[in-house]
């Protein structure tokens, strides 16, 4: 019995590594599909039974990839509230849009050898119902009619140790704004909700 | 009693001319008492002022000096200058007495300064700390917890932006919107449905390629794939003018203007010319090292463009048939057009550029550098083509990144018009029939539509096609206009009938306008 327990549990970093990739796939997907990058730089990749397009820039590739190397590390040690993607413009330096993904800690948050038995089929399947939210979203978004870049912010507790190549951000907020909250998910142990904030056409 | 009222009503309500008794004031009257009021305050602060000239009170605005002399004119004899007491123009000054329902501010009684101060100092005051505050508290609501609690990080080493130039592809879907037809009615029928559905099967669906074009002995030339078939358009006799060996393709065809002469571009980069009539190669013409996508006449010079954005003028006479290579483009041309009156070449390529080169020195063929190189299209060139009534007036439209018609005149090399027509532009064809321009569209609606020229207002929108429309080509007679479209149908719409008795009336009244407008001036 306890056997067959820890074989379907979900250990804290395997949770955080759930999460990671869960945002690997969500940036991804939205830099696709809201036109940031010519849509020649990506390829569909099979996940969640959903094709997702990913970025095959070695550039963006290297960028996500260490952001997300340092992001699994502090989830793990539950130090971050909250990843941002920003979206600006290069010519205004304005914030066009911003993706909130809030981080929620449950359960046993004082544990760290927390192990979480929700099936990993039915996470999967909350991801994909996220994600898929995510490409309909170009229904209500506004166009982003300039040349955009993004970045990263990683809201974390106060105490953390800054690591080399990380600075602090200025808080990215919009103008105006209007937010949509979409589906979240849950791990039983990070519980990610996704938001996004768009600029009003008027 | 009540009825001798109404009997009195009756009465007065009847005698029109009599003086009113009821109802409102008139508005002579009630001006002719505003002015007399206003007169009179106007005398008062005259009299006020001659007592005590630093009375603050802005209501009389006939506080200064000089306002003073010029609003007292109709009592002259109550201005205390001197200085002017032999200049007032009673007579004048009668006829506007006391000048006015109008508020006229004295500059020299406020205190400009402080009233800056005053609206700046309020301002910063209260607007500025509160929305501070404001801000705060609700971003502490939204993102839960206080921010001096929180770090915000990023890793420095940010990705790159997209390259420069790189538009958003999402453009296309969000604004594609069938626009409304022109409200303007138009003064003929246009049929909405084809004439005539002809089938495609194998036609490449290649946006850089020229695949169709009909001479004027009403034949017209398809390329499907490898193979080339004619279809005479009078009696609807197909042949197949040639197939190709292997993998080979067809990547463009083109008439002679006048004869049986069809010029072929092929996929290795050989240009072949064959004789239609009788169904033979004449001869094969080489040059190019990649595919040659357009070819374009010019009496017995033919241009062909290739991918490498080379462009040959061949001779067709001579042995050496190579009379001159000239290159301006680094991508595929896509679009070559020589004029109707023969004097310019447009070349559009996939380096959105396009290049007008002129001929010189009574030559056939273009001079080795273009006379206007013109960047504004945003995407590949291919849709070109010239006005047949202004041989100076060339059209051309850009891809799916551009969606604009451009019109330019070349011998300013200068954009005369443009419009965007929100889907991509595959290729354009004047009829000189009705003064108007047919474009053939993409993506969302593959349709072909009919502007007039010069207001661009739409005519009429031919939709059919379940892909995008490829090529246009028109018929000798310029009634009929044919679509390719890539779903693998071409598509005979007959949308520039003349209608004989209306063409005369027209010119008819054209010709009378004219002489009324002679007379005018």
């Amino acid at each position: 019995m306890a056997a067959q327990k820890s074989k379907s549990a979900i250990t804290v970093k395997g949770s955080a590594e759930i999460v990671v990739e869960y945002l690997d796939f969500g940036i991804n997907s939205i830099l696709f599909q809201r036109g940031l990058y010519p849509p020649e730089d990506f390829k569909t990749v099979e996940n969640y039974g959903l094709p997702i397009y990913m970025s095959q820039n070695n550039k963006i590739k290297e960028f996500l990839s260490s952001t997300f190397c340092q992001l699994k590390e502090w989830l793990v040690k539950r130090l971050v509230d909250k990843i941002a993607l920003i979206v600006t413009s290069v010519k205004t330096r304005e914030v066009m849009e911003r993706w909130d993904f809030n981080v929620q800690y449950e359960g046993d948050i004082d544990n760290p050898n927390q192990t979480s038995d929700k099936p990993l089929k039915q996470i999967q399947n909350e991801i994909r119902d996220v994600l898929k939210q995510i490409a309909s979203s170009v229904a209500y978004l506004p166009l982003l009619d300039c040349l955009c870049s993004f970045d990263i912010q990683i809201y974390t507790k106060n105490d953390i140790e800054l690591p080399p190549e990380w600075g602090d951000a200025q808080p990215a907020d919009i103008k105006n704004a209007q937010f949509v909250r979409l589906r979240s998910f849950s791990t039983n142990i990070h519980k990610m909700e996704t938001v996004v904030t768009y600029k009003s056409e008027d | 009693m009540s009825q001798f009222r109404f009997a009195n009503e009756m009465n007065s309500l009847l005698t029109l001319d009599g003086p009113l008794t009821k109802g409102p004031v008139p508005r002579w009257q009630k001006k002719g008492a505003e002015n007399s009021s206003i007169v009179n305050c106007s005398l008062n602060s005259s009299k006020q002022k001659s007592i005590s000239s630093l009375n603050a009170s802005t209501k009389t605005p006939s506080k200064c000096g000089d306002g003073d002399v010029l609003r007292i004119k109709k009592t002259p004899a109550k201005t205390p200058k001197a200085g002017r007491s032999g200049s007032p123009t009673p007579n004048k000054a009668s006829k506007t007495p006391g000048g006015g329902d109008r508020f006229i501010p004295s500059r020299s009684a406020t205190n400009f300064e402080l009233g800056n101060f005053k609206l700046f100092q309020t301002s910063e005051t209260e607007s500025l700390s509160p929305t501070n505050e404001i801000q705060r508290a609700m971003y502490e609501n939204l993102h839960g917890g206080d921010i001096n609690n929180q770090r915000i990080l990023s890793y420095q080493n940010k990705a790159p932006a997209a390259p420069e130039g790189f538009q958003n592809p999402m453009r296309v879907i969000y604004t594609q919107t069938r626009t409304p037809a022109s409200s303007k009615s138009n003064n003929r029928y246009i049929p909405q449905a084809p004439d005539r559905i002809l089938d495609a099967p194998d036609i490449i669906d290649d946006y850089y390629l020229n695949l169709v074009d009909w001479n004027a002995s009403n034949m017209l030339a398809v390329a499907l794939g490898p193979s080339i078939y004619l279809w005479n358009a009078g009696t609807g006799k197909i042949h197949q003018l040639l197939e190709m060996t292997g993998n080979d393709y067809v990547c463009s065809v083109a008439w002679i203007q006048e004869g049986d002469h069809l010029a072929v571009g092929t996929c290795t980069g050989t240009v072949e010319l064959w004789d239609c009539s009788q169904i033979k190669r004449l001869r094969i013409m080489d040059g190019h090292s990649a595919r040659v996508g357009s070819l374009a006449w010019n009496s017995y010079i033919l241009s062909s463009g290739c991918r490498s954005g080379q462009i040959i003028h061949h001779d067709v006479r001579q042995r050496d048939h190579n009379v001159l290579t000239v290159g301006n483009h680094t991508q595929e041309i896509c679009g070559l057009k020589w004029s109707t009156d023969g004097k310019y070449l447009a070349s559009g390529g996939n380096d959105n550029v396009l290049n007008i080169w002129s001929t010189a020195g009574g030559n056939r063929y273009s001079q080795p550098q273009p006379l206007y190189t013109l960047t504004a299209h945003q995407a590949a060139v291919k849709a070109l083509a010239w006005c047949p009534w202004q041989p100076h007036i060339l059209a051309s439209g850009g891809g799916t990144a551009d969606r604009h018609i451009r019109f330019w005149n070349c011998q300013t090399g200068v954009c005369v018009n443009s419009i965007d027509t929100k889907s991509q532009v595959c290729s354009l064809l004047w009829s000189s029939n009705y003064k108007e321009i047919a474009s053939g569209h993409g993506f969302a609606n593959n349709q072909v539509i009919i502007w007039k020229y010069p207001s661009m207002v739409k005519a009429a929108e031919l939709t059919g096609h379940t892909a995008r429309v490829l090529h246009l080509a028109i018929s000798p007679d310029g009634s009929t206009i044919l679509s390719a479209g890539a779903d693998e149908t071409l598509r005979l719409w007959k949308c520039f009938v003349k209608n004989p008795v209306k063409s005369k009336e027209g010119v008819q009244a054209k010709v009378k306008t004219s002489l009324l407008k002679q007379s005018i001036r």
